[in-house]
Parts: structure tokens; C-alpha cells; sequence
């Protein structure tokens, strides 16, 4: 149980910048959110599952995304996620500094 | 725009946490499409069903965690848990309900207790006085602090001072009801006091409605005042609370007066200045009129200067007072003594509520360590249900915040129950309205009371929880339990906490009995005081004319006829007039015997008393030699007086006090000595007394009506008052009071103290003799085989008992001994409170140590008896 190295592959705080950024194209439900992370990343990040649920709480209680109940391509009842004004900001704020961040790491390996 | 956010977020919360049942089935339906959405994209690829949800769940993880997680991002995990353990706790508590509800009952009567006493502590010494600024007002006393003051020299010290904003004075030459009041329904007295006219601006206590005395109505007549105002009490129960009563012309001492206002209800001058009384009316005092009582009748106090303090305000007052006495000795001696106005008023009760705080303390203590066993003996119970809980991977400080939050629950459960009681404890304590205590009618639970009690039960549950919390959560992680579910050692370590509990119980309850038995028999002792009156079947009764008296040979008329009268009534065996009453009234003058001449400063006081012919016999107060007044001391005979031992001794040493004359009041002859009379208090022996003949002067302020009955002074009251009538038909009379209702509240202060510490003691008796009730039963039944065995062995039923017994003797002794060397060493606090024992009375201790090794060999013998009938072949079968 819970042994999948994916999470820890991640860098804190990445899930909700990825999570932020895939609802970029619209609304979104989980199920979907998750494919798309994984299809952007040819498969490279693959997020537990589960795990993306908590961090859509946390961002929704934070106001950075508003779910609204909707039926999905199947008619199934499905919950649809849409960024907020104050999500849109959080995330130009949060891909600028990991640009920074993953620039100086980039730097120190000798990539760039 | 932060601040907007964290609030937005807030209320987020707030919403998520009102509806979190409803969220979660929600975030369940949600996570559940997405593993359908899942297991059809697998199945599309050509997966089995069954393979392609088992897939999808491993590609999700565990979805109750996941559920879990999320919801903690709604509600803080410490609340979560805390909710979860509550949940518990009142699951448990509802399991063994009747343990659970004698717990609540004795954390309720020990946190009712506190709360009662916080509530009186609070009401008498922490709450400020009901005034503007009460924290820079100061009391000065004259000599000591609660001599009055010459109203002459209070003008002086009131003008030259430079430490008081202002000062203000009451006359403390007022007499319950000594005012009558008609003109509004039946003739009516009333108590009134005569303030100066700046009284109510320096206590910064203004009029509910209307006016404060203007400066000329300050400045009248002393004998009739032009202007009054009413207290809050008096004018709801007169004229219920009626507000056109103010500009009102009434009569009062047959002088016109016009009501000018009411005071707050807050304001209440009896509770703060003259406990046990009620005061009706305020009058203006003016201090010009020459023709106002002399002598030492001003009480007053005074506004520190903003920089000022009581000590630098003595200081100067030490200096202003030399300077006056040198400037004026004609007046009366002056030694200002100022002290902060809330020590004056409550300083007297502090040593007792301290010591009523200290003993509601030991209460809770005892309380907390009974809780503690029983807890303990409810948790062995449940050692299992511990051991599995850690097994599932509890930690210790899991487990022992359980058990926590299960005592602070008990013990709020307890508050609430505790609550109710102090509720209706301060209110019977706020109408003990004849108590000699100050501020009594404040006496409620207020805000900070309840701030008191929830500290108090969430501290008491910690401290009674965590011993045992500690104690079982180390044992269920250390893995003993296995083997202490059975035999004779179980619980070896247990049993010594839970002796240790038992013996400091036993040492508790020890202190507080000695306590209150050395305060019982001071109490018992103050009653066996010879009063030098006889307070049984004495009754008094107001009886001044509604007309005024003018000449002397009128007032002898008067007289003559008033005490016939009441002579004639059936069952009065004697009656007599005096001015004052013993334990009630004084009044002092300097006296001397005729040519000695003391020096200033060294002259003897003595309290002057205005009587007539009959009081001594009406009252009860022997005399010793020589004669009593007769009808024939009358305005045109010769000058007498009577004195009493003491000051008879002290004029006239080793001589014949009979025919030796008093320098004062222009001379008298004695002519009788009577036994002293305590005045000021029965533990206090009385001084100087001497007796006035009422004849012969109208130097008095009252005329109470002493009469000796042969049946219940009540019944009487009806027929004196109709034979009264023939003598003043307009004579406002009121109910008798009897000398025992003087004595009565002479004692209340100590009667209240020995009543609380007395229940206190025998509530700490109950729980220890509980205590060690529990502990012995538990460790019978901890070892029926034992006792089966040695039963089956040929131990005699006897045999079982003692030692049972003896067991219990052992605890009991090593707690007495423990208690009784804390009892002496704590009883000296007492010391002022004791009255004709010492701190160390030898029976009070034996008394009491006896008394405590009763109860603790009754409370062994029970679960002992009950162990002698163990039919040994059960005991053994059981297992």
C-alpha cells in the first residue's frame, strides 16, 4: 500500500501547480485532470491516483478552484473543476518561481 | 486582500465543517466515478472486468486514507481527533452510567464548592467597590480605624489638605429607625443617614433619577432636613419604584421634606459601611448648624489626588492632625489613620475567606484524588480495550489524550451540575441579609465565576486524569497486562497509587476536621460567653413619641405612663427605655471620677448608655451592688448614675465606688454597680459602661422599649402595641426585635465560616471514608481465591475480617498521622478565628482523629464482612 515512488517523485507543492495549470484548458473533472498530467508528461509523472483528491480540497478550500457538479461525456454525474480570478494569479506566481527554482537546479547540474 | 482571503477561507471552513457529512458522501461519489471512469478505459483496452477494477484501485490507493486526508483540509486533525475521543468518552461514560453518574456527582458538589466560594471571595474582596475610581478612595479613621471623627476637625483637615481631592463624611450618629416618615400611607420609621452634601460626587455614585443636595439644602437645619434621597431598596418597596415620588413634599420627624431622588441600585450603603442593617433615606448633614450631635460622630473618607498615595496622604494627615490638636484643645483628640476604603471594608473577612479558600482547595484535592481511584479502577477495567487500541497502533500519547479527554469531559459534565448548585448557593448566601458581612448582597455567579468553574473542571480533570491516564497507558504499552487479569499480585503497583490516594485523602480530610472542630468549639465557646445581659425572652421595640418632647417634666409624664402601660400587658414580666442597644449601638464619652485628672490622650472612654427605671432587670443585667434607677430619679432629684465593675475599678480602685461622684456630665452620684455587658462583640469584653437615668436627661437619640416576657415576645407585639396607642396614638411602632436576634448576628460572621467548613469537613469525610470504601472492596475482589484459599485452609471468618480490617486501620492510620502533623502546623493560620481554644487543642485533634478512625473501620468493614461470605468452594470454581 502506498509504496508507488510517483508522489515522491514529485516536488512539494508541484501537484497543485500541475493541477492549476491542466485546468488551464477548461472544465475539468478529476478522472480527466489526472489523464492529462500523465498524457503532457508521456507518461513520465504518474500521479497516485487518489492523492489528487485531497489536493483539489485544499486548492478549492483556498479558493484557487470552484467545482460545480455536471454530467460527464457517459452521462455520469461527475464533479467539473474551473480556475478562479485569484487561481489564475496563484499560478503565474507559482510557475514563475519554479521556473527560478528548477533554472538554478538546471545551472548547478551543468544542463543549461 | 490577505485578510479577505484567511476570512473567505474561515468561512469556507465554517461551511465545509457545518455540512462535512454531506461533502463526504459527496467526495465519496466523486472518487468513485473516477474509478469507473478508470475500469472502463481498461476494459476499452480489452481488460476483464474484474482484473480491470482491481487495476484501477491500485492505481488510485486507498480510498478511505485518501477520504481522510481530504477531510483534514476541512477540519484540523487535533479537533477531528479530539471529537473522535469525546465520542468515546461519552460512549464509555454511557457503558458503566451509574459509576459515571456518581463521578459527575462528586466532581458537582466539589466544583459547586469552589464556585461558591470563589463567588463569595470574589463579591467581598476581588470585584471593586461599586464606586467611580474605588481604587483612590481612602478611609480615615480617628485613632484606630473605626473611631469617628470631630465633624470640626474634618472642616479643617478638609480645607488645609493637599493629598484628597475631596473629602466626605456620613454621621455615624444614625439609629435604625430613627426617622419617621408620614404623609405618604401610614406613619412609618425609617432609617435614615445624614451625609455631607458632597457624599455621592466623591463616591462618584449619581442619582438613578432626579438631584444630589444642592449647597443650601446642605446647609439647613440638622433636626429638619428640607431635602431627602431615597436608597433603590426603600423606594421600590415603599413606593414601587414609582418615579413621580421625586419632588414629593413628605413628613419626616414632623418637619416638611421633599424626596429629591433615588439612588442606583448598585449603590447599596449598608452592605459597604453598616453590614446587617438597612438603610432607607439620606439627609443632608449640615455641618454649621451648631445644634447637630457633638463629639466624635463623623465617619470620612476622601479622593486621593491624581500622584497621591495612602502613604504619603498619612504622612501629611499625621502632620495636619498634631497641628490641629495643638491649634484646638478644646476639641476631641485627632490621630487621622487612613487606610484604602476596600481594606476598611472587607479587611475584617479576609482572614476567613481566606482560610474558607484554602479549605474549599483541600475539598477539590480530595475530590480530585477520590476521582483519580475510581478512574483508575474504571480503566483497569478497560485495560483490554487499551492493550487493543495500542496494538492498532495507538501511541501512548494518543491513548493518554483519550483518557484525558474522557476526565475533562467528566468533570465538565461535573461543572455543569456544580453550576446549578453554586447558582442556588450565592443565592441563599446574597439574602442572608443579617449577617454581620460586608458586600453579601453581591454575592452571585457572575462572568468571572463561570470563567472559574470551566478553569476549574478542565484543571481538575487533567489532575485527576492524568495520574491514572499515565499509569494505565504505561502498563497497557508495557505489555503487563497479559498477566494481571487474574491472581493475587495483579496489580501491585496499582495498589500502592491507589493507596497513596487513599492515605492523602484520609490527610486531607484530617486537616479540614481539625479545622473545623478548633472553629466549632470557638463557635461553641463564643455562645457559652456570658453577654452580662439575658438575651432569652428580651425583646426591644422602638417607642419615641410622634410628638416632640419639650420640657423635661413632659418627657417624665411621658415616660411614667409609656412604661405603666406596657407594665399592664399580660406576660410581661418587666420592661424599661433605653437608647441603645448591647451588640448594636455605641456611643463613648471621656469620663473621670470627680477631682482626678487624667492627661490628654489618657482619659477613660466609656459607652454611655440613656436608661430608665425597670431596663436592667427588662435586659437581664444584674446588679451587683447598690441600687438600680427607681420612677422617683427624676428631673428635680438628685443627679445619679449607675456604672459598671469595670469602670468602677478603673475610676476608683480598691474603694467603694457607692457615693463617689463622675466629673461628668456636670456631676452625678453613683449609686449603683451592675454587671459589664459586652457591647461590641462577645469576644470582646465591653470596657467602661455607664447608665444615664432617663429622667434626668435628653441627651439620647432613641427610645427602644426593653421588655422580659413570659411567652413568645410575638404574641405580645399586637397588645403593646394597642396599649400604646392610649399613650401616642400616632406612635409608629414596628416588630420587636429580641436580644437574641442581637446576639444572633453578633455571631453570623462566625456561624457562616463554621457552617461552611463544617460542611466542607464532612464532605471530605465522606469522599475519604468512600476512598478507602473502594480501595478495600476493590482488593477483595481482586483476591476472592486468595480468601477462598485460605478459607478452604481453615481460616476462620474472623480470621478474614481482620485482617481486611487491618488493612484498613493501616491506611487510616498513616493518613491520620500525616493529616494530624499538617493540621498543626496549618492550624495557626487560624489564629484570629480561635476563640477559647488554642491551635492546638488537645480534645479538638483526639476528637477528631477518633472520629476519622471510626468512619474509615466502618467503611473497611463492609467490603470486609462481605469477604468473610465468600463461600470458599465458588471463590474457587469462579476461575
Amino acid at each position: 500500500m502506498g509504496t508507488e515512488k510517483s508522489k515522491a517523485d514529485l516536488l512539494p507543492g508541484t501537484l497543485d501547480m500541475l493541477v492549476l495549470k491542466t485546468l488551464t484548458r477548461g472544465h475539468l473533472h478529476g478522472y480527466a485532470i489526472a489523464q492529462l498530467i500523465q498524457q503532457l508528461s508521456d507518461d513520465v509523472l504518474r500521479v497516485e491516483e487518489g492523492s489528487l483528491y485531497p489536493a483539489l480540497q485544499r486548492l478549492e478550500l483556498n479558493g484557487l478552484i470552484e467545482g460545480t457538479w455536471g454530467l460527464s461525456a457517459n452521462n455520469r454525474r461527475a464533479r467539473f473543476y474551473q480556475l478562479t480570478a485569484e487561481g489564475r494569479k496563484h499560478l503565474s506566481q507559482e510557475s514563475a518561481r519554479y521556473r527560478q527554482v528548477t533554472g538554478a537546479v538546471a545551472r548547478i547540474m551543468g544542463f543549461a | 486582500m490577505r485578510a479577505g482571503g484567511s476570512w473567505q477561507r474561515f468561512r469556507r471552513r465554517l461551511r465545509y465543517w457545518r455540512d462535512h457529512g454531506e461533502r463526504h458522501r459527496l467526495l465519496w461519489e466523486e472518487m468513485a466515478f473516477h474509478i469507473e471512469s478508470t475500469v472502463d478505459a481498461l476494459v476499452a483496452e480489452g481488460m476483464s472486468e474484474a482484473e480491470a477494477r482491481a487495476a484501477a484501485r491500485r492505481r488510485f490507493g486507498n480510498m478511505t486514507h485518501k477520504a481522510e486526508e481530504s477531510r483534514f483540509t476541512w477540519i484540523a486533525r487535533w479537533i477531528n481527533d479530539g471529537m473522535q475521543d469525546l465520542r468515546h468518552a461519552f460512549r464509555g461514560m454511557r457503558r458503566d452510567a451509574g459509576f459515571t453518574v456518581f463521578m459527575i456527582m462528586i466532581a458537582g458538589l466539589g466544583i459547586g464548592a469552589s464556585a461558591t466560594v470563589f463567588s463569595v471571595v470574589n463579591a467581598m474582596l476581588l470585584r471593586p467597590l461599586p464606586f467611580r475610581d474605588p481604587g483612590s478612595l481612602v478611609w480615615m479613621g480617628n485613632i484606630d480605624s473605626w473611631t469617628a471623627t470631630q465633624p470640626e476637625h474634618f472642616s479643617d483637615l478638609r480645607q488645609l489638605n493637599r493629598s484628597f481631592t475631596d473629602m466626605a463624611g456620613w454621621s455615624a450618629f444614625y439609629f435604625p429607625g430613627d426617622k419617621q416618615l408620614t404623609g405618604a400611607g401610614e406613619p412609618e420609621r425609617l432609617t435614615g443617614v445624614p451625609v455631607t452634601g458632597n457624599f455621592f460626587a466623591v463616591l462618584g455614585v449619581a442619582p438613578l433619577i432626579g438631584r444630589g443636595f444642592t449647597q443650601e439644602e446642605s446647609e439647613g437645619k440638622y433636626a429638619s432636613p428640607s431635602a431627602m434621597l431615597m436608597s433603590h431598596a426603600y423606594w421600590r418597596r415603599r413606593f414601587g419604584e414609582d418615579a413621580s415620588v421625586v419632588g414629593r413634599k413628605l413628613t419626616l420627624n414632623n418637619k416638611p421634606v421633599t424626596v429629591i431622588g433615588v439612588l442606583p441600585e448598585s449603590f447599596d450603603f449598608a452592605s459597604i459601611f453598616a453590614q446587617g442593617t438597612s438603610v432607607d433615606i439620606f439627609i443632608p448633614w449640615p455641618l454649621s448648624d451648631p445644634n447637630k450631635p457633638r463629639g466624635n460622630t463623623m465617619k470620612v473618607l476622601g479622593r486621593l489626588r491624581a500622584g497621591a498615595t495612602v502613604n504619603s496622604a498619612q504622612a501629611e494627615f499625621t502632620a495636619l492632625g498634631k497641628q490641629l490638636a495643638n491649634r484646638h484643645p478644646e476639641r476631641n483628640a485627632l490621630e487621622p489613620h487612613l487606610l484604602p476604603l476596600a481594606e476598611r471594608v472587607s479587611g475584617r473577612v479576609a482572614p476567613a475567606l481566606f482560610v474558607l479558600a484554602c479549605a474549599v482547595g483541600v475539598v477539590m484535592l480530595i475530590v480530585c484524588a477520590n476521582l483519580s481511584n475510581l478512574q483508575m479502577a474504571r480503566w483497569s477495567a478497560r485495560q483490554k480495550e487499551m492493550a487493543l487500541r495500542a496494538a492498532l497502533g495507538a501511541g501512548r500519547w494518543r491513548l493518554l489524550r483519550q483518557m484525558l479527554t474522557e476526565s475533562v469531559a467528566l468533570s465538565c459534565c461535573g461543572a455543569l451540575l456544580g453550576l446549578v448548585l453554586a447558582i442556588a448557593a450565592t443565592r441563599q448566601v446574597a439574602q442572608l441579609r443579617a449577617f454581620n458581612l460586608p458586600l453579601l448582597e453581591s454575592v452571585r455567579v457572575d462572568g468571572t465565576a463561570l470563567l472559574f468553574t470551566l478553569l476549574a473542571a478542565v484543571g481538575a480533570g487533567v489532575v485527576f486524569g492524568l495520574l491514572p491516564a499515565w499509569r494505565v497507558s504505561a502498563l497497557t504499552l508495557s505489555g503487563e497486562l497479559q498477566d494481571g487479569s487474574r491472581g493475587s499480585s495483579g496489580g501491585r503497583r496499582h495498589a500502592w497509587v491507589r493507596d497513596g490516594l487513599v492515605v492523602a485523602e484520609l490527610a486531607f480530610a484530617c486537616i479540614l476536621l481539625v479545622g473545623a472542630g478548633l472553629l466549632i468549639r470557638s463557635f461553641v465557646r463564643v455562645l457559652e460567653v456570658n453577654p452580662g445581659f439575658q438575651p432569652e425572652r428580651a425583646a426591644a421595640m422602638r417607642v419615641d413619641p410622634s410628638f416632640r418632647i419639650t420640657n423635661a417634666p413632659q418627657q417624665n409624664v411621658f415616660l411614667d405612663e409609656l412604661l405603666q402601660r406596657a407594665r399592664s400587658v399580660p406576660g410581661i414580666a418587666a420592661a424599661g427605655i433605653t437608647d441603645m442597644l448591647p451588640l448594636r449601638d455605641d456611643r463613648s464619652w471621656g469620663v473621670s471620677g470627680k477631682g482626678q485628672i487624667y492627661q490628654r490622650g489618657h482619659q477613660p472612654e466609656a459607652y454611655i448608655r440613656v436608661v430608665s427605671d425597670g431596663y436592667f432587670e427588662a435586659a437581664g443585667i444584674r446588679l451587683r451592688r447598690g441600687r438600680a434607677f427607681t420612677e422617683m430619679d427624676r428631673w428635680a432629684s438628685e443627679r445619679v448614675v449607675v456604672v459598671n465593675e469595670t469602670m468602677a475599678r478603673t475610676l476608683w480602685p480598691g474603694q467603694d465606688p457607692l457615693g463617689q461622684s463622675v466629673a461628668t456630665d456636670g456631676g452625678r452620684r453613683v449609686v449603683g454597680v451592675v454587671a459589664d455587658v459586652r457591647h461590641t462583640a462577645l469576644e470582646a469584653t465591653g470596657g467602661l459602661e455607664m447608665y444615664l437615668p432617663m429622667r434626668q436627661t435628653g441627651d439620647y437619640a432613641a427610645m427602644q422599649l426593653v421588655v422580659r416576657t413570659t411567652l413568645p415576645a410575638d404574641s405580645l407585639a399586637a397588645g403593646l402595641r394597642v396599649a400604646l396607642r392610649a399613650v401616642d396614638p400616632n406612635l409608629p411602632v414596628k416588630e420587636f426585635q429580641t436580644f437574641q436576634d442581637l446576639v444572633d448576628r453578633a455571631v453570623s460572621a462566625r456561624r457562616f465560616l463554621v457552617m461552611l467548613l463544617g460542611g466542607f469537613a464532612v464532605f471530605a469525610l465522606v469522599l475519604a471514608s468512600l476512598g478507602i470504601y473502594a480501595v478495600i472492596s476493590y482488593s477483595v475482589s481482586q483476591r476472592v481465591q486468595e480468601i477462598g484459599i485460605r478459607m478452604a485452609l481453615g481460616a476462620s471468618a474472623g480470621d478474614v475480617q481482620r485482617r481486611i480490617v487491618l488493612r484498613t486501620l493501616g491506611l487510616a492510620v498513616t493518613g491520620l498521622a500525616v493529616g494530624l502533623a499538617g493540621a498543626r502546623a496549618l492550624s495557626n493560620a487560624l489564629g484570629s478565628m480561635l476563640f477559647g481554644v488554642t491551635s492546638g487543642d488537645p480534645l479538638t485533634y483526639v476528637g477528631m482523629g477518633a472520629l476519622l478512625m471510626a468512619v474509615a473501620a466502618a467503611a473497611g468493614y463492609i467490603p470486609a464482612w462481605r469477604a468473610s461470605r465468600i463461600d470458599p468452594m465458588a471463590a474457587l470454581r469462579s476461575s
